[in-house]
């Protein structure tokens, strides 16, 4: 994982639910690609059709309330995005995209002054450059960055004991 | 300094004497369910990413399929059909037809003082027994499934004192729609809503399964209730005894107290598209609506139905209107024909539904088109969440909710 990144921001409300991330009909799919068209569509029909690799969410607070449904984080990755930056995540969700190797960063200043398609810097464990005004992120415990940088969880565990999970 | 409930169940499950909020510990886990909304990517990833794939305890294991069942579609039974030969293959629990997963789960298995992981986002409900049960997605499932442990932050606590007795008319759903609007959607992110207090003593079991169950709706990691005689009478009823049964001291250290008075709470509406969106349910009267339910995790069980039944007795669903009733487990739904209840409802125009899901979760029969309106003891009401996107949800209690399919618009019980 880049140390520092630049990419362009997407910007979602309050309360963005794991509904909205992924609406229930398309969870059976089979492949995550399959799911990929669907990301956001209740909310916005067409954003997931337009999100470029390595671009960025702004959301407000409690992103990703709702269901344990781990597609949600999943469809995220798949779709390319870097980070989310968001006043506040939902718990299981945060588990979830941290065991799926999806960026989470908590700033409670930045969803308030960013325009959609402006671009801002990150520089993980210190600081989002937006704008020539720098927001600061607190760096992960060390045990969830080693989760994010191996891409989630069972990765980390499989280079952690060499060859096995046990 | 003392400790709180959910200290002292995570203290028991890391086998360590004292944890405080804020701490991290290895558990063991007690139990770890799962349904068929995720497994099968539990199975792919058992199978696919694991260099020796194994179970460190099939007996902890306990499957459902509940979300989607009868299959809909041959990608929902081919999911169905990984889980039905996995759990023959490794000897897992596995319940099909059964009935809503935490229903069953609290029915057959739960026991105060046990920490549980479920695969769904309202494992929470859980603590109306005294166990402390939390919604993972299915990697942190696969992971306990495979280690028999898992890491957890041990939370910090919201203890709900409650008061006095709900009035005629106001049901437990109503007091916890009235909490999570006091709080918000994300009021109790990674905390736990814990119930106190003499106000307990008049809640029933399913009482108690609706309020935790739905405190996953401001964010709670989990809810608990201590295991009072209420309790222990449904335990031993139904052939269990406890782990340990535990309570907060005196002296434990609280995030926040709220004390509520039951006899203040009214009939409430959760609006379109946030649970914390409530409203009196008098500002809602006259909201036409399209289709009722009354059912899931938390809303159908015994008790919901008898107080629906003896509403709907000898009226009509409003023409136009769909009522959908669907009993939240087999047993439930056996007890229900033996009590006439299920005669009531089709009598009156209801469809009578297998336990499942149901429309709750939008990808079973049931679901609301375009422009379409439900009112609904479901758990959620995104947008989107019952069906079409531009589509409104109203939750309500289970009164409310048959209130409003025999009026055809959002009412109350008193006034039908």
């Amino acid at each position: 994982m880049e140390k520092t990144f630049t990419a362009t921001i997407w910007v979602l409300g309050d309360d963005i639910d794991t509904d909205i991330i992924l609406p229930t009909q398309y969870l059976a799919l089979e492949h995550v690609e399959d799911m990929k068209p669907y990301a956001f569509s209740p909310l916005r029909e067409d954003l997931a059709g337009k999100i470029q690799k390595g671009d960025m969410i702004v959301a407000g607070k409690n992103f990703g309330c709702g269901s344990s449904r781990e597609q949600a984080p999943e469809v995220m990755k798949a779709l390319g995005i870097s980070c989310v930056v968001a006043k506040s995540f939902a718990r299981i969700f945060y588990r979830n995209a941290i065991n799926n190797g999806m960026l989470l960063l908590e700033n409670d200043k930045l969803y308030d002054q960013v325009t959609e398609g402006d671009r801002a810097t990150v520089t993980l464990g210190e600081k989002i450059e937006y704008k020539g005004k720098t927001y600061e992120i607190s760096s992960l415990p060390t045990n969830l960055m080693e989760i994010l940088e191996a891409g989630g969880l069972v990765a980390a565990m499989q280079k952690k004991n060499g060859k096995k999970v046990e | 300094m003392g400790m709180t409930m959910a200290e002292k169940i995570i203290a028991l499950a890391a086998k360590v004497p004292v944890t405080r909020a804020g701490d991290i510990e290895t558990v063991t886990v007690d139990r770890l369910m799962s349904n068929d909304g995720t497994t099968h990517l539990t199975i792919d990833m058992y199978h696919n990413q694991l260099k020796h794939p194994h179970i460190a305890d099939p007996d902890k294991l306990v499957w459902f399929v509940d979300h989607n069942i009868p299959a809909d579609s041959p990608k929902t039974a081919a999911s169905h059909k990984k889980m039905r030969e996995f759990a023959k293959e490794h000897q897992i629990a596995f319940y099909e037809g059964e009935g809503v997963c935490h229903q069953v789960m609290m029915e057959r298995y739960v026991r105060p003082g046990e920490l549980i992981f479920g695969a769904d986002s309202h494992t929470c409900a859980y603590g109306a027994l005294g166990a402390f049960g939390t919604g993972v997605g299915c990697t942190d499932y696969l992971y306990a499934m495979v280690t028999g442990t898992s890491w957890v932050l041990v939370p910090s606590t919201i203890q709900i004192r409650l008061n006095g007795k709900l009035k005629e008319g106001v049901c437990a759903r109503d007091l916890i729609l009235t909490i999570i609007g006091q709080i918000g959607a994300g009021g109790a992110t990674y905390k736990v809503m814990e119930f106190v207090g003499e106000g307990m003593k008049s809640l029933t079991m399913a009482d108690r399964i609706s309020i935790c169950n739905l405190c996953v709706e401001a964010g709670a990691k989990s809810a608990l209730m201590e295991a009072d005689e209420i309790a222990l009478t449904y335990l031993k009823e139904h052939g269990r005894t406890p782990k340990a049964v535990l309570k907060s001291d005196e002296d434990a250290v609280f995030e926040q107290v709220i004390t509520i008075d039951l006899g203040e709470i009214k009939p409430i509406v959760a609006k379109p598209h946030f649970v914390d969106n409530v409203a009196p349910a008098q500002e809602c009267f006259g909201v036409k609506i399209d289709e009722a339910f009354l059912g899931s995790c938390n809303n159908g069980r015994l008790e919901d139905l008898r107080v629906a039944a003896q509403l709907i007795k000898g009226k009509k669903v409003a023409e136009g209107v769909r009522f959908l009733v669907v009993p939240a487990s087999r047993s439930v739904y056996k007890e229900a024909i033996k009590e006439g209840l299920i005669d009531t409802f089709v009598q009156a125009g209801a469809m009578v539904m297998n336990p499942c899901c149901s429309v709750c979760w939008g990808a079973c029969q049931g679901v609301i088109g375009q422009g379409e309106t439900l009112i609904s003891t479901g758990t959620r009401n995104f947008k989107g969440r019952a069906g079409h996107k531009d589509s409104y949800i109203y939750l309500a209690s289970a009164l409310t909710v048959t209130a409003s399919a025999i009026a055809g618009e959002i009412t109350t019980s008193d006034r039908v």
